[in-house]
């Protein structure tokens, strides 16, 4: 038996997400993680936007801030500027890193801030009511696209390692247990780490598309999943609809707060640098 | 050596259970089922403390205690 309890706000319980949807299993991954890291409780802090997944702070208890739609990571750009000694973790979802925080996600990468970012991936706008999001898969219906999306979507690890990102990995809500391994790994990184975790949205996704119950998504998982190792030997072809799960992308860069503090104290009092 | 029944409790919270199988579905010696759309415990002398139900929770309904000897 997990303490699980040790870290939520119990009187905000029952949660506010649907019937088998995938948050509350992310969030507990997460707080294993956190319990593993060692990490003292407070100098951690968690920084939400918008959407199902961004509801996540409200229920633990740390030091927590939810802000406005795609902006968690200026927001924690900010805190992390302001307090280097604070270890920041930005939960979000698909749409808002993506869409919303498109131009916030890509820039942080290639600043390579040093934030963990944990991206919910349920591949629609949960909260808003079921349009697609820049994940949604081609052809995948939303309730503003009835004869299926006509947009091709974002492969977020991608475009993060394009973008600069030092860690990537990616799981689903099926791998509980390597999701805790892979946000722990993330969290040790010092530099921009994503784990984007892919969960079941029953209300909308699975509904909408007739896939069944949040169970039969979750075995979808199951099935259709990859381990990086294997994915790597394997043709691109094969690979079509399939999820790589793992460390997909790993590197070492310079990190943008080191590099801030060192030209910072590079700087004499009359403002040449040394 | 004898094998004693029921080495582990189950606790249920019915006020957080929101009914998604998930505990039911991967229990891998049917100790779970549903009641009125709430998880109840049917075979308990059967759990093997694997702890999935608890890890695959997402409601934080469900806890698997090992019985102290």
């Amino acid at each position: 038996m997990f303490p699980y309890s040790k870290y939520l706000r119990t009187n905000r319980l029952p949660h506010i997400w649907c019937t088998g949807c995938g948050c509350g299993i992310i969030l507990k991954a997460m707080l294993r993680a956190v319990d593993r890291s060692g990490i003292d409780r407070n100098t951690l802090i968690f920084v939400s936007g918008i959407g199902c997944s961004s509801r996540t702070p409200g229920y633990i208890d740390f030091d927590t801030l939810h802000t406005t739609h795609g902006r968690a990571l200026a927001f924690a750009t900010g805190i992390k500027l302001a307090k280097p000694e604070m270890k920041v973790i930005v939960l979000t979802g698909d749409g808002d890193a993506c869409a919303i925080g498109g131009n916030h996600f890509i820039h942080a990468a290639r600043r390579n801030l040093d934030l963990t970012v944990i991206l919910y991936n349920n591949r629609i706008y949960g909260m808003t009511g079921g349009q697609p999001s820049p994940t949604t898969p081609y052809g995948e219906k939303g309730t503003t696209a009835p004869y299926g999306s006509i947009e091709p979507s974002f492969d977020v690890c991608r475009l993060a390692a394009a973008a600069g990102a030092v860690f990537v990995a990616r799981s689903t809500c099926y791998h509980a247990t390597q999701l805790d391994k892979l946000i722990l790994k993330a969290m040790n990184i010092k530099g921009f780490s994503l784990v984007e975790i892919l969960s079941p949205c029953p209300t909308y996704y699975a509904h909408l598309n007739r896939l069944g119950t949040s169970l039969d998504l979750l075995m979808g998982y199951k099935r259709n999943s990859i381990p990086v190792e294997k994915a790597r030997r394997l043709d691109p072809s094969e690979l079509k609809d399939k999820i790589v799960t793992g460390v997909i992308y790993k590197t070492e860069r310079p990190e943008y707060f080191e590099e801030y503090h060192k030209l910072q104290q590079g700087i004499t009092e009359n403002g040449r640098l040394r | 050596m004898p094998v004693t029944a029921k080495k582990y409790t189950i606790k249920i919270n019915r006020e957080l259970c929101k009914g998604c199988q998930f505990c039911m579905a991967f229990c891998p010696e049917n100790v779970l089922a549903m009641k009125k759309a709430k998880a109840v415990v049917i075979n308990p002398e059967k759990c093997t403390g694997c702890q999935l139900c608890e890890l695959y929770c997402p409601d934080f309904a469900i806890e698997v205690e090992k019985k102290n000897e």
